[in-house]
């Protein structure tokens, strides 16, 4: 468990990787996210868990600018990127990798020309340094050499989120968002997709962001806990913060899992 | 005490006020859709001459939308110049008049058939392939990965595919006509009994470069319209199977309706 204790909103001591301010979207007449507030700080996994619906996808794609917000700010880096046209949000978007929900590998594609995809675009490595690059993430994520020419339609779930992770890595980014990992897994390849994470976070030293509904894989890898309910973050903290939490939503969901546990 | 009024019932809206709800609404989607593919055209004018230069996709597509169509547009081609030799013959022995079946049928091809019938065999063979693909990919979120790793998915996706529309087209458009003069000559000759001096001869005198120039010019302006279409249509599909499929469909109708309108509009234009 990599509950390290992170500070809560307002404890300065540590620069925030993410900061979103007042975010707000509506989509037609349906208020997505009403007044969204978060930090992310430098190097901590951050777990924003909540019900379908709650608008968790959405805040994700704020956060990489898949999405413009009706007002607010999503401060990465140190950068306001909402008022990014779209050379510079190409710019931000270097420093994260995103693992998606059934991974979204390029099913035209190997295991190898996915993974080597980012290397290819992004940097001028000889052959036989992206070969090196890409077999040492590979490696990183416990995916043997005979993966590598396999196309996505004949790898498992599981092994596909691998790969995934592996492509959004494979850059060294500062920041990795996890949309959903464990959604459709097993109960151990969601044990090993949450070692991937913790792995990912501490030989790579990233700030990870983990959209999640899995109350078991949440307090397994986060360090902070925000939760998502109606638009707004209602509860914000450590694993053990969150446990304590009085807030009725927070509550519901939780017993879900612990009055069973 | 006191007395409510009844409250009255709504009216459920009249046959006629459904019509004419139900014509707006097309109206709009169809002003709609030609607003988003003006857009995306622009975008991806903009970012076809934006490095990095993706040539190794430019020449996949060419080969896909291209050399793949060489086989079916050929072959239409050949068999509609036969078949349009055929039924101008019958009608011009009326006259005495064989000899123009020749000039007829290359008139016809060159400026108008080759040109429409290469766009149709194009938006069936590739246009739906690009749709369904680009759909997919939106689905599946493989876009929105692209995206997140810096990569702009207009220029990688859409522009080789769009130039290829309009690069090949125009040259399926000559492979058309030349496919179908051979039909129309083989018919002409061996089948009617027009010798083939007269056929050529004929045909020589009364086809000229503004003719095949006409044919060109539609087929680029065909492939550009069915390929921005087809790749809007996709790039924008939501709703999973379904939706790619509701995608692919309308992609189709809107194709071939473009084809003929902008057939006439060109025509229009250019004489």
């Amino acid at each position: 468990m990599a509950a390290s204790g992170p500070p809560r909103d307002g404890d300065a001591a540590s620069r925030p990787m993410i900061e979103i301010v007042d975010l707000q979207k509506t989509f037609g007449e349906n208020k997505v996210l009403t007044g969204i507030n978060l930090k992310v700080p430098v190097g901590s996994t951050c777990v924003i868990l909540g019900g379908s619906g709650s608008g968790k996808t959405v805040l994700m794609k704020h956060m990489i600018g898949l999405l413009k917000p009706d007002s607010g700010k999503v401060i990465i880096d140190g950068e306001d990127i909402v008022p990014l046209g779209v050379e510079d949000l190409q710019r931000v978007r270097g420093k994260f990798g995103m693992v998606f929900q059934a991974a979204a590998l390029f099913d035209s594609m190997t295991v190898f020309e996915n993974v080597a995809f980012p290397l290819r675009e992004h940097t001028r490595l000889s052959e036989d340094e992206l070969y090196a690059k890409v077999r040492a993430k590979l490696d990183l994520m416990g995916l043997k050499r005979e993966v590598e020419s396999k196309f996505p339609s004949d790898l498992s779930g599981g092994m596909r989120k691998r790969v995934g992770l592996a492509r959004a890595v494979v850059l060294d980014p500062k920041i990795v968002l996890y949309d959903e990992p464990t959604t459709g897994l097993d109960p151990i390849t969601t044990d090993y997709v949450d070692e991937m994470i913790l792995a990912a976070q501490k030989g790579l030293g990233v700030t990870s962001v983990v959209i999640s509904h899995d109350i078991s894989s949440a307090f397994n890898v986060a360090d902070q806990i925000a939760f998502l309910s109606k638009g707004v973050i209602v509860e914000n903290g450590t694993p053990e913060q969150l446990r304590e939490s009085q807030q009725p939503a927070v509550k519901v969901f939780l017993e879900t899992w612990f009055g069973k546990n | 005490m006191t007395t409510q009024t009844p409250t009255k019932p709504a009216r459920e809206p009249g046959m006629f006020t459904q019509a004419v709800a139900g014509f707006g609404k097309g109206l709009i989607d169809v002003v709609s859709t030609i607003g988003g593919v003006v857009t995306l055209g622009l975008d991806v004018a903009r970012w076809s001459v934006r490095r990095p230069y993706r040539l190794q996709n430019l020449f996949a597509q060419l080969d896909f939308v291209g050399v793949g169509s060489i086989f079916i547009v050929g072959l239409t081609g050949l068999f509609t110049g036969m078949v349009f030799a055929l039924q101008t013959s019958e009608a011009f022995r009326l006259f005495d008049a064989e000899s123009l079946v020749g000039p007829t049928v290359a008139l016809t091809l060159t400026r108008e058939l080759a040109a429409v019938f290469s766009a149709l065999m194009v938006t069936m063979r590739a246009g739906s392939a690009m749709c369904t693909e680009l759909g997919t990919m939106r689905v599946t979120e493989q876009v929105d990965a692209l995206e997140t790793m810096a990569v702009n998915p207009v220029q990688y996706l859409l522009v080789p595919r769009v130039l290829a529309g309009l690069v090949m087209v125009p040259m399926l458009t000559i492979l058309f006509s030349t496919a179908g003069m051979s039909g129309a000559y083989f018919v002409a000759v061996t089948g009617l009994g027009i010798s083939p001096g007269t056929f050529l001869t004929r045909t020589q005198q009364w086809l000229e470069p503004a003719d095949v120039y006409e044919g060109v010019i539609k087929g680029a302006v065909f492939g550009l319209a069915v390929a921005l279409i087809c790749c809007y249509k996709g790039f924008n599909a939501s709703g999973g199977a379904k939706g790619v499929g509701q995608a692919t469909t309308e992609a189709m109708v809107a194709s071939a309706l473009s084809i003929f309108i902008l057939d006439f509009l060109v025509g229009l234009i250019l004489h």
